[in-house]
Parts: structure tokens; sequence; C-alpha cells
């Protein structure tokens, strides 16, 4: 019986240990293994070159472009999503009608396969058939021969990516800091009521500063998401024009499955792993002090 | 300073419901300390946020000082409140907390400071400014929100059962230094508890209240003693007040006062009653006594004698003694309105 027991632990978590292993554990060795060799697609030769795969990605301008593009893009849409996320959480916080609707909508984005809603995007910032162009040029705010480029400019196309990535992850967030903000107790708010806080006080004072462990919680994830992601990249811009919104996953993507190149890319992604780790320690800290608090 | 008034007030707080607080009139007076008492959901605690600022009347008016307040906010209102949880808050010290007001107010820092000092050395709790709230005891919390509530010299205090957190040594203790506290501030405070010893211990005046009505207002004497309904008469008293229901009549009657044979006869103008005990409590200072009326009118009703353990007399559980009431200590009501009647005769 005793002897029993003791297994139906590790039974139990023994798929969750396989899955984890096969898909996550397995590929993230061979990246390693790979960006440090000079592995290429089909070739089954393996020279271990130390490295050099890093030094070349470093001189390489089109890498650092990448890494740039990946921390604004990153940097960026997570102020936004912070800033969004926070006005939604507090609005959607107060009882009005049709609360639950709005509550829904706001999840959509999340829930719609996020490949499904960039497509929806592509068409929205198409350079001919662009709503939001045709409702600029109605208005006459933009000149309807010389519409703007939505994906084309590269100025525009980062803007544009960055946006439609914020779209999709706001309501994620926005759901964490909802969670964040029922958790504070309804005392506290009227408290500060009482003590002639306005609603700005009682905001930046008292309720944001309340859910700054939670808060850490959303953007470090958001951060390492948008770090690692490449779904709205790779359907609006493919990284163009002339690789501009080009970031880290797609660059490795290219370089290492479209390029052949299974050292470089390897080293290519792998390169922010360190920096992924401290960020994923912070996110567990500060989860666990939303805890605790 | 300021006196709190209210007219005709409601809350409903969904339509078709029946009202949590219902034709509230009251009026408080000049550095007063008017306690709201009655059992949980009597609506005292709503009729506190209603003066508050913090729930809306769905009909009547609040006047603060004479002045019409339904339309200001809270911090319009010039009050402070104690809420049962203290609300500090967790992410500021001590000291931050108690300034919060004084910011909100726009006080230049040098004021703020000198103000803080000022409340914190009432309160004796100075050497606490740099702690944060979760590092403080109950008792140094509460003391925390008082200090936070007075700092500001607010013209009228609301306390909503501020020592209900408390373990009931502290609350003693507690209790009495806010009665002291209070009185020497000088500044109106509306108390919200459903603890009578509370109530009776502090309020300059109690205000009974029951599903959202009130019932009786009057000084800890006047609702103990003459209460003006059976629902005063035993919500008041621990035990409460014997009621025996008569053919057309309700008789009440503090245990304290159903004395047993040899100090009856002592008392002048009395009523007599044949009481079967059943069983008694020996409680050190007192022995409460339970048993049922015999014979008469009330025959078989329960009653229950408190006398003071000084009087030595005998009596064993299971036997039928005569025991009396003065005649002015029976309170009669009526058995349809449950109020009290001016009748002064029992039924025989």
């Amino acid at each position: 019986m005793i002897r029993r027991q003791r297994w139906l632990g590790p039974a139990m978590f023994m798929p969750a240990i396989v899955y984890i292993v096969a898909l996550v554990g397995v590929p993230f060795v061979m990246a390693f293994l790979y960006s440090v060799s000079d592995a290429k697609v089909g070739s089954v030769s393996y020279h271990f070159v130390g490295l050099q795969n890093f030094v070349s990605i470093l001189h390489n301008p089109a890498f650092r472009r990448a890494l740039q593009n990946s921390f604004v893009f990153t940097i960026t849409s997570q102020v936004l999503v912070l800033i969004g996320a926070n006005i939604l959480a507090l609005s959607l916080k107060e009882a009005f009608p049709g609360r639950r609707f709005f509550r829904f909508l706001i999840l959509l984005p999340w829930v719609a396969p996020v490949s499904i809603g960039s497509l929806g995007w592509k068409w929205i910032l198409d350079s001919l058939y662009s709503v939001i162009s045709w409702v600029l040029v109605r208005f006459h705010l933009v000149n309807q021969y010389d519409t703007p480029m939505w994906l084309g400019e590269p100025k525009l196309a980062m803007m544009s990516v960055i946006l439609v990535h914020t779209w999709h992850m706001l309501p994620f967030a926005t759901v964490i800091l909802l969670a964040g903000l029922t958790a504070i107790p309804k005392d506290i708010p009227e408290a500060a009521a009482v003590d002639g806080a306005g609603f700005f006080r009682t905001t930046f004072q008292i309720t944001i500063p309340m859910m700054l462990p939670i808060i850490n919680v959303a953007v470090l994830f958001g951060a390492i998401f948008t770090f690692t992601d490449m779904t709205v990249i790779y359907i609006l811009t493919r990284g163009g024009p002339y690789d501009t919104t080009q970031v880290i996953p797609t660059e490795a993507f290219f370089a290492g499955i479209l390029g052949s190149d299974l050292a470089e890319g390897a080293a290519i992604s792998i390169f922010l792993v360190p920096l992924l780790v401290i960020a994923a320690y912070f996110v567990l800290r500060s989860a666990h002090r939303a805890e605790v608090t | 300073m300021a006196v709190v008034e209210t007219r005709k007030l409601n809350k409903v707080f969904k339509r078709g419901n029946v009202g949590a607080v219902v034709n509230v009139d009251l009026q408080s007076r000049e550095g007063e300390f008017l306690v709201l008492l009655g059992p949980s959901g009597s609506g005292k605690t709503t009729l506190l946020r209603m003066i508050a600022g913090l729930e809306e009347p769905t009909s009547g008016e609040i006047l603060i000082g004479g002045k019409l307040v339904n339309d200001l906010t809270p911090r319009e209102r010039g009050i402070a409140m104690v809420f049962q949880s203290y609300a500090l808050y967790p992410h500021l010290s001590v000291f931050k907390n108690i300034v919060f007001p004084l910011k909100a107010q726009g006080m230049p820092k040098e004021k703020r400071l000198k103000q803080a000092e000022w409340a914190a050395s009432l309160l004796g709790i100075q050497h606490l400014f740099d702690r944060k709230p979760r590092e403080l005891s109950g008792g140094e919390r509460q003391r925390v929100a008082l200090a936070r509530a007075i700092v500001r010299e607010p013209s009228l205090f609301l306390l909503d059962e501020p020592l209900s957190n408390l373990d009931a040594k502290l609350r003693a203790s507690a209790r009495e230094e806010l009665e002291q506290f209070q009185k020497r501030i000088g500044t109106t405070a509306i108390y919200v508890t459903h603890d009578q010893v509370e109530a009776m211990a502090m309020g300059d005046r109690v205000v009974v209240m029951s599903q959202g009505a009130v019932r009786q207002i009057g000084t800890p004497a006047d609702v103990y003693d003459e209460p003006a309904d059976t629902f005063v008469a035993t919500f008041l008293g621990s035990p409460p007040m014997n009621l025996l229901p008569g053919p057309d009549v309700i008789v009440g009657f503090r245990p304290e006062h159903f004395l047993p044979p040899g100090v009856a006869e002592r008392l002048g103008e009395h009523i007599s009653f044949g009481f079967q005990i059943s069983h008694g409590e020996y409680l050190g200072a007192e022995r409460v006594l339970y048993g049922t009326i015999a014979g008469g009118a009330f025959d078989g009703r329960t009653a229950v004698s408190r006398i003071p353990s000084t009087h030595a007399v005998s009596l064993p559980d299971g036997s039928l003694q005569t025991f009396a009431v003065a005649l002015g200590d029976v309170k009669f009501f009526d058995p349809g309105t449950e109020k009290r009647t001016s009748r002064r005769s029992i039924p025989a």
C-alpha cells in the first residue's frame, strides 16, 4: 500500500515532465548546442566552434538592428499596455450597465487566435484598402492620392506592429490588473475619500501603489512574451520594410530556418536568454510578494 | 464642532426590497458621543455611511452643522471616519498614513509635521512613525486610525465598530481610552456598535435601531430602565428582560428585579409570582436562576432571576419559590404594537 502511494505522486506529474522535457527542454538544449557549433540545415556534421557565432552576429548590423528593434518593440508596447490596462481595469471595475458585455469585448483579442487577428489588421493597414486611410481621407486629414503606407514606411510600420501587438496583449494585462484591483478592500478607497483625496490622488497614491506587485507580474510577463514572440511581425511585415521591423525572434527564424544557418539562428535566439532568465526571476519574486501582501 | 441631523432618511438598496434604513430622524448634540446600537442588519452602519457620504440616501435629508450635505462628497463634509478594519494604507508608513488627509488638504509640509506630531502625541504613537501597518498590533493600528482621523481636526467623528477587532482584554481599556479621548477633544462623535456594553459605557445617548428603524433614543439609563418597546427591552441587558405575554398585555421586568423570598418582602408595593426553579448558574458575583412562572395568568412562562451572591438564600434546583417584583419595576407592553403602555396593573 505504502509502496504504491510513493509512486502515485511522480506518476501523476510524469506526463507534464515528459511534455516539458520533450517540447521545451530538448529544443532548448539543442539550440544551445547549435549556437556553439557550425551546424547547417541538411548537414550531419557537428564541430564545436566556441563563441564564434556570437562574435559574428554581434558584428552583423542586421542583428544589431533587430536587437535594438526588439527593445523598442517590447518597451513601447509594454508601456502602452500598462497605461491602457490601468485605464481599462479602473473603468471596468465601476458598475455600469453593460459592464459584463464590455469585459467580454475587451477579452476578445486575447481569445481570438493572434494569427486571425493579425490578418484582420493586415487588411485594416493595407496600402490600398485600409479603412483607416479611408476614414482619414473622408475627414480630409490626408491626401486621397498619397495615403500613408502603414506597413510600407519604416516608422509607420514599427508603429503599426507595436499598436497591433499592444491590442493583442491588452486584454491579458487588463484581466490581471482587474484581479489586483478587486483584491483591494473596499474600505481603503473609501477611507481615502473620507480623508479628502480626489480621484487622481486616490488612484496614484493609493490604488496603483497597492497594485504594484501585480502590475510587476503583468509587465514582466508581457515583456518576456513580447521579447520571444514573432507572430504579429511575421504576419504583418515579415520584418520589412528593409528589415526595419526585424526583431530577435524573426531574425532568428529567417537566419536559422529560412536561411539554413542553424548555428547562427540558434545563437540569435538564445542571445537574450540570460536577460529573460533575470526577468523571469523577478516575475516569480513579484508574484510571491503579491501573494503575501 | 457640528451637529448632525437627519430628516426622514431612507435607504433602499434594491428596489422592491425593504429599506435598510427607514425614516430615520436623528439629531445629535454639540460635542456629544452618540452611539448607534443594534443587531447586525439593523441599518446602523448604512446610516453612518450615509452621514459620511459613502452611501447615497434614497430619500431624506442629512444636515451637518445646519448645512444640507446630501450632494456633497465625503471630502467636502469635513468629517473623519474610523473604519471597522481601520483601512490603513498598507503601503504607507504610519507617518504617511497620518499626514495623508493633510496632504489632500494641501497643507504645507512644516505644518503637516507639527499636526501629525500633535495627533500622534495625543495617542502616544510617535515611536511608530516609520513602521508599516502590517508591523503593528491591533491596538496600535486602532490608534493610528484614530490619529489619522483627528489629525485635521474634523468637525465630526464617525466610528464604525472600531473596537470589534481587538481582543476582549484590550477592548475594555481601549473603550475607556477612546471615551476619555473624545471628551478631551470635544468633537461630536457618532459611534456604531452591536455591543450593548460598549454602547451603555460610552454613549452620552444611545440610538437603538432594528430593521432600519430607530426604536428609541435616550441616555443609557433611559433605554435600559424605560425601554420604549419589547425589542429595546430584550436587546439591552444580559440576560434580557423577562417578558410574560398575558391575555391583553405583556408584562416585563428585569431579571435583577425578580427577587427571592426574604428580599421581596422588603419591597414596598409589589407583585408576587410562583417561580419553579429549573436550574441555577453560579457566576461568582451573582447567581442566575432559570425557571417558569407557576400559577396565575402567566403559568408556564419562562423567567430568569439574577441575584447578587451576597443574598445567601438557599434556592435549590427544582424547588418552588415565591419571587416578587416591585410594582415600579414592572413595565407593560401592548401585545399588538409591542410598545410600552401606561397600564399599571397585571391580569389576575
